[in-house]
């Protein structure tokens, strides 16, 4: 046994026994953790944005390079805090509609590009397919799941006869791909917890290598 | 004017995003990188907005004595030493904030989540009774995949992470994209809604 002495193990370790404390019940050692860990993950995004965003993007272009465009999203930032006045608190949607709006509107091509047309792109079968007996066969069912799900949840029409039966398919790849996501995610909270049990034996307690 | 302003702005920007897509041209980049960089300030600006609420929630906590209010003292604390912290000595690799990062945020961060684990065996345990034909689906999907990860499954059988691996990348890349494509149209429709003044929840109130 090879207990450290680094102060900054010591701490990580007992923050960490705080928080695993919680599998017991709500306590006080827990809320101590759980209260540090929202302060300290505030004032590390306050850094963060100060030195990686306004630092570089605002401060340094408007007061070293003179560039005066950057009062534009400096003026449309500071009416955030039109909130705090009565008769000016409309103005608090400026902003908003500005990000709303670039938000928007960068979404519908990307989103299109990404989800709609790769995907369709990534389900059809292709020549190349067959040449393995095996991915033309996976390609298959893949492309049989997905019209399968998407007229399990098309609602317009009463689903009966042909569509009824599909939907039923649909419903069977759903519930696998649920079942396989939740194994998954599953797997990775595991994997983090075996982590920081190892982290716990290895580094604090040095009982194992 | 206190409408049609923002109205008209969030109009002009989804438009203006819309075409800049399809424009491979220089002064469409170069305008495409100004606008990031304006929309990173502008949301660090709406960042105090959101420091000064978790404060001032805290504040009051202690200032009227409310239960659990020497927590608060705890966030306030730890939120001030932090920042200042990370303002004055910087972010740099070796600045103190780094080893609050890696000695506070991180295994904080990582415990939290892994405790999920266990609060979801105990939720699997519940709704994973195979009752019905769905529920044994979704059942021994999970088992296969949770066992193809692990060493013990490829010792049951060697077969196990073959089977794991095709069950995620067939089945449940079908289910995923069928959803996907559901989501991707939703995410269309609301945000030409937004851009057209259709959805206009975000503009609050009546005035």
């Amino acid at each position: 046994m090879n207990i450290s002495l680094d102060i900054w193990t010591w701490i990580s370790a007992l923050l960490t026994l705080f928080i695993f404390s919680f599998l017991y019940g709500d306590n006080p050692f827990y809320k101590f953790a759980e209260h540090i860990f929202v302060g300290v993950s505030v004032g590390y995004t306050i850094a963060i944005t100060w030195h990686n965003f306004l630092y570089p993007d605002l401060i340094i272009p408007l007061f070293k390079q003179g560039n005066l465009i950057n009062l534009i999203p400096a003026f449309l930032g500071i009416l955030y805090f039109s909130v705090f006045f009565k008769n000016l608190s409309w103005m608090i949607r400026i902003p908003i509609g500005f990000v709303l709006g670039y938000g928007s509107g960068v979404a519908i091509p990307a989103i299109f590009q990404a989800n709609i047309i790769r995907q369709i792109q990534g389900s059809l079968l292709t020549p190349k397919l067959l040449e393995r007996t095996d991915l033309l066969i996976a390609s298959i069912i893949s492309l049989f799941g997905i019209v399968c799900t998407i007229i399990y949840f098309f609602f317009s029409r009463e689903q009966k006869g042909v569509s009824k039966i599909m939907a039923k398919c649909g419903i069977i790849f759903l519930m696998i791909g649920f079942g396989a996501s939740f194994g998954f995610t599953v797997m990775a909270r595991v994997s983090l917890l075996l982590g920081r049990l190892q982290f716990l034996l290895r580094d604090w307690l040095g009982l194992i290598r | 004017m206190q409408r049609s302003l923002p109205l008209g702005l969030c109009f002009i920007m989804g438009i203006l995003m819309i075409i800049q897509f399809f424009s491979p041209h220089p002064i469409s980049q170069q305008f495409f990188d100004t606008i990031i960089k304006w929309i990173r300030i502008i949301s660090a600006f709406a960042l105090v907005l959101g420091v000064r609420s978790i404060s001032l929630r805290h504040i009051e906590a202690v200032k009227r004595r409310k239960s659990g209010f020497v927590y608060s003292i705890f966030t306030l604390l730890a939120l001030v030493i932090t920042a200042v912290l990370g303002l004055v000595f910087g972010i740099g690799p070796k600045a103190p904030i780094r080893t609050i990062f890696n000695n506070i945020l991180v295994p904080l961060g990582a415990t939290m989540f892994s405790i999920l684990a266990f609060y979801m065996a105990s939720a699997a345990y519940r709704a994973f009774r195979a009752r019905t034909f769905e529920a044994t689906l979704l059942l021994i999907s999970a088992f296969i995949v949770m066992l193809g990860m692990v060493p013990i499954g490829n010792w049951i059988s060697p077969h196990f992470p073959a089977i794991a691996e095709w069950i995620l990348s067939v089945p449940n890349m079908a289910a995923k994209r069928g959803i996907l494509f559901g989501v991707a149209l939703g995410v269309i429709a609301t945000s030409l809604k937004i851009i057209l003044g259709i959805e206009r929840g975000w503009l609050g109130g009546r005035r």
